[in-house]
């Protein structure tokens, strides 16, 4: 029978400070109040005095009320009847089925040893000209979803799971909207994909500590699938969730903030979640896309900054599309040399024309006189938003980069574009006519 | 003399720090283990409080008890200097990599530490000094072939003061701890060496007699950098950029297409798939210097942005410890840093956890002096026996939020000799290398000449300004000499700044080849041309740049070069005019 400890000696934020002896870091511990059992965690060991962050959150503790210590981490049951499961952020059933004890695994798992990962090599096709062509998706990449409050990032998110060629999906959701939660989930139902996938749900309406452990569930679950030889896609939504809570506790445990109230250890922390993406040689694989939402649209803001620099790449959803100037795939070098040899050429020369075609804008909307050559780029650019740029198109890579070369064709001559000459003579539509 | 285990026990955890209750002595930065179970786990002792110390533990703390006990080593944090190192991979700590994926497979396991150097290998050992000689630290006593190079076996850089060689083995193999030579110091007290010595990673090596000044430029291979913003064998650059602005792509060309001897790569607390790709790539990558693997110059040091913090920050330190061994062999060495600011942030994460004051954005008040000294480990240095040696560091920053002003970056700028400053518009538009050439500089020289360099420059910044101007005037408000001095600075930017790192000629050009490319940049850049209007000039510089770019990527002085050449020259011939004739539309 485990000790039960009932002197807690502090309440402050989400975090109680409980008087006991041999404590483990970060071991789990159970609270019964009189509203109910809510599991807490360790976060901090100071000789006698242990704290804990309270997953329901403290309201309604009473400094009587009972702790009793589990003597292990946190853990998760990892089983195939995981799949087509809903759980909250503490790890319990959030559909009616029954709660799962079987194989209990750690969570937070160690890190995987660099020499042994290989080079992501698979592309991961998702029909959207926009990524298969201009940043490609690869299989074990981590990307993000740069986004703010009110674009269609679920939806998205939702269409590249639909689309993507994968084993099993694991959604994450950290203070979701619980419409958006719906969505998502009747979305996988009604496409059937339910049953090969695992839901972690928070939503804004539960405690704020919660939300802490939804990332660690996700990946650890991932890991065993991906162990078992399965190509694992985790969908996250939304990150700034993540660590706007672990600032939140950060702050409550009295930590000194580095930048704008976020803890020092950030980027680690964001690290150690989406280096879990990862491709396990000779078995399967994990790819991460996870949303974070930019507060005042700020890429500057600490969440997305860090975000960046741990991610391969970041995709920017801003007016309904994917912005081409910023998104960037880091790993789709590793690809795109294999899909068709003009690809990398379309890909670079097509994105360097639509910046002149923006900066054309610019000088336009300050009323200045429009040359030859930008009237062929205000043509192209007007193209290349609706023949490539828009979300609605839904073709697959061959068909998005023969597209390209009739979109120049039309409007460019080919020693225009400096694209290398054999390539040119091989790609160039027979039958454009240059105007 | 058996000293007794000194011994401590914990009372209290916060994340990567455990607070210690010890009953003896404890030394400041000595390695120590907390025991965990079954495992040990290495720590370093970073704050000593009366009978209380601080330790940064290097692995997760998860599951570590108040009372848990606490081992003293004695030793600073060091790394083993030894014949074997090259080629190797390594985390923060030194411990080899690839075998601790072969004992423990896929994952990193808590508390597993590995000796770095193979201890049953043998060495051609040939000696270099007779019995009778008089030597000091950092004397070569005999040499070992270790893939392309002779290493020296050295009289232990921690021996002070004059030695006498009273015994050395004869040539033959031998394992690394056998005892090669035996030296008497002043006293008459004998003292065994073997080919093996540890050194504590936060002291800088200082066996060599002077400090040279950095003046031979070294050739990159990239364009930007070797003609515009220069390094120094034996200087400091830093490489602050954005996200995405390419520093790492950057810092992968230099490690493989610098001219140096070896090239020491620190990962320090990024992606772990970026060194997957040297790990993967190198060992089949010719070095066109040896035609030897590049795998076989290269040391990696790596610990990604998931592996423990505090491993993350003795990283850098381990990496420039290696350097400054192969310093010592007359060998010229490259350090690169990715990132240093993930390093700082290490400092920064356990500076917080102190309860240290903080400096500006919660860094700690030594931030800048760390830094400092850490680049200051660079330099070209004369050996005893007037052997020159280099160490060129090159340290990535990643600036948070891309601001230059943030402490790391103002940290940084104030000790290097060169900045290259990444641009987040210049990535944007997919002009890569993405240094921005007006805002970096350097302090060193290049293999061009100054005043041909000069020129290049002041048509970037004309054709800048002019672009500025254009912003408000519109092209209609320039002149046709205005707008093709313009276009003569974009050209210079398209077909020699930027250079193609996914083509296999563009993506490292010779020192000879760049000053033959530039001397025709130059008479470009000099040349008056006649153009009826600003279309034509634009159409002309657009099809220049297209022939311009092919040539790039033809074999230097091939058939095909010489023909493209050719092309160029002739293009520009046609339309060259007396300056008399050159006036606007």
């Amino acid at each position: 029978m485990h000790k039960v400890y009932s002197q807690i000696l502090q309440i402050a934020g989400d975090v109680i400070t409980v008087e006991a002896a041999d404590v483990a870091y970060l071991e789990l511990a159970e609270i019964r109040t009189s509203h109910g059992v809510s599991l807490a965690q360790v976060i901090r060991l100071d000789g006698n005095k242990v704290s804990l962050q309270v997953m329901a959150g403290s309201r309604g503790i009473s400094t009587n009320d009972k702790v009793r210590f589990l003597r292990k981490p946190m853990q998760i049951s990892c089983s195939q009847d995981l799949l087509g499961r809903v759980f909250n952020g503490s790890g319990q059933p959030r559909d009616y089925g029954p709660p799962l004890v079987d194989n209990l695994i750690d969570i937070g798992g160690p890190s995987v040893n660099p020499a042994k990962r290989i080079i992501p090599k698979n592309m991961i096709r998702t029909g959207i000209p926009m990524i298969d062509v201009f940043n490609s998706l690869v299989e074990s990449q981590k990307l993000p979803i740069f986004s703010v409050a009110g674009e269609p990032y679920n939806e998205l998110l939702a269409r590249i799971a639909m689309q993507a060629e994968v084993d099993v999906i694991i959604l994450g959701g950290m203070g979701l909207k619980y419409d958006d939660y719906i969505l998502l989930r009747d979305t996988l139902e009604e496409r059937g994909a339910l049953s090969r996938s695992v839901l972690f749900i928070h939503t804004a309406s539960d405690p704020t500590v919660e939300c802490l452990l939804v990332p660690d569930m996700c990946l650890a679950v991932a890991e065993q699938f991906a162990l078992k030889g399965k190509r694992v896609l985790v969908l996250l939504t939304d990150m700034t969730n993540f660590a706007d809570a672990l600032k939140e506790v950060a702050i409550t445990m009295e930590q000194i903030p580095s930048n704008r109230g976020y803890p020092g250890d950030l980027y680690s922390q964001l690290a150690a979640r989406y280096e879990k993406a990862v491709n396990f040689e000779g078995t399967g694989s994990i790819t991460i896309l996870a949303v974070t939402t930019m507060p005042g649209d700020d890429v500057t803001h600490p969440i997305p900054d860090n975000t960046g620099y741990i991610t391969e790449g970041q995709f920017y959803l801003r007016e309904g599309h994917i912005e081409p100037f910023g998104s960037l795939s880091r790993l789709k070098q590793q690809v795109n040399d294999k899909t068709r040899p003009d690809h990398r050429a379309i890909m670079d020369r097509m994105i360097q024309l639509f910046a002149d075609y923006r900066e054309t804008l610019e000088k336009r909307s300050m009323g200045f006189q429009m040359s030859a050559w930008d009237e062929k780029l205000l043509r192209y650019g007007k193209r290349f938003e609706e023949e490539l740029m828009d979300l609605s198109v839904n073709i697959p890579l061959e068909q998005a980069l023969d597209r390209g070369w009739k979109i120049l064709a039309d409007i460019f001559e080919a020693a225009e574009i400096g694209i290398k000459d054999s390539l040119i003579k091989e790609y160039w539509p027979k039958e454009a006519v240059a105007q | 003399m058996i000293k007794e285990m000194r011994r401590g026990q914990v009372v209290g955890v916060n994340g990567n720090m455990v607070t210690i209750e010890f009953h003896d002595t404890v030394i400041q930065n000595e390695v120590a283990y907390v025991l965990v179970g079954q495992e040990r786990l290495k720590s370093e002792v970073i704050r000593v409080r009366g009978k209380r110390a601080e330790l940064q533990v290097f692995e997760d703390t998860v599951g570590i008890r108040i009372g848990d006990a606490v081992e003293f080593s004695g030793e600073l944090l060091s790394v083993e200097l030894g014949p074997g190192l090259l080629g190797q991979i390594v985390d923060g700590l030194q411990n080899p990599l690839p075998q601790l994926a072969e004992q423990y497979g896929f994952f990193l396991k808590r508390g597993a530490y590995l000796k770095a150097l193979d201890e049953r290998q043998l060495w051609e050992f040939t000696p270099a000094v007779k019995v009778g000689a008089k030597v000091k630290a950092g004397d070569k006593l005999g040499t070992v072939p270790e893939k392309i190079f002779q290493h020296w076996i050295m009289v232990p850089f921690a021996f002070q003061g004059e030695f006498e060689v009273t015994a050395i083995v004869s040539k033959g193999q031998y394992p690394i701890g056998t005892p090669v030579a035996k030296l008497k110091d002043v006293i008459g007290k004998e003292h065994q060496v073997t080919m093996v010595q540890t050194w504590p990673v936060k002291m800088a090596i200082k066996a060599y007699t002077q400090r040279l000044r950095p003046a031979v430029p070294l050739v990159t291979k990239i364009r930007i950098i070797d003609t515009l913003v220069p390094v120094a064998v034996g200087g400091t650059f830093c490489t602050p950029g954005p996200f995405g602005a390419g520093k790492t792509v950057l810092q992968h060309l230099l490690s493989r297409h610098a001219q140096v001897d070896i090239v020491i790569v620190v990962a320090c607390g990024e992606r772990a798939g970026e060194v997957v790709e040297i790990l993967k790539e190198f060992p089949h990558l010719v070095d066109p210097r040896t035609g030897r693997s590049l795998m076989e110059r290269t040391i990696i040091i790596c610990n990604t942005s998931s592996m423990p913090v505090a491993a993350r920050e003795s990283s850098v330190y381990t990496g420039v410890t290696l350097a400054e061994y192969y310093r010592q062999m007359g060998l010229n060495v490259l350090l690169l840093a990715d990132s240093t600011s993930r390093w700082a942030q290490a400092m920064r994460e356990m500076s917080g956890r102190l309860e240290e004051i903080p400096g500006e954005e919660a860094f700690p008040a030594y931030l800048e002096s760390r830094i400092a000294s850490f680049y200051e480990r660079a330099g070209v240095v004369k050996l005893r026996d007037g052997t020159i040696g280099s160490i060129t560091i090159g340290g990535a920053v990643s600036p948070a939020g891309g601001n230059f002003e943030e402490p790391v970056t103002q940290a940084t700028l104030k000790v290097v000799g060169a900045f290259h400053g990444l641009s987040r518009d210049r990535a944007n538009a997919r002009k890569y290398p993405a240094v921005d050439p007006l805002e970096s500089w350097s302090k060193y020289k290049s293999f061009i000449d100054e005043a041909k360099v000069h020129k290049g420059v002041s048509i970037l910044r004309r054709s800048h300004g002019i672009n500025q101007m254009m912003k408000v005037v519109g092209e209609e408000g320039m002149s046709t000499d205005e707008f093709v001095d313009y276009l003569k600075g974009e050209f210079f930017d398209a077909v020699y700044l930027q250079q193609n790192a996914f083509d296999k000629t563009d993506e490292a050009t010779s020192a000879e080849r760049q000053r033959h490319v530039y001397s025709l940049i130059e008479d470009i850049i000099d040349q008056k041309f006649k153009f009826a209007n600003k279309d034509e000039s634009r159409k002309f510089f657009q099809q220049l740049r297209q022939v311009f770019v092919t040539w790039n990527s033809t074999t230097f002085q091939s058939v095909e070069f010489l023909h493209k050449e050719q092309d160029i020259r002739q293009r520009i011939a046609d339309l060259s005019a007396s300056p008399s004739l050159a006036i606007g539309s």
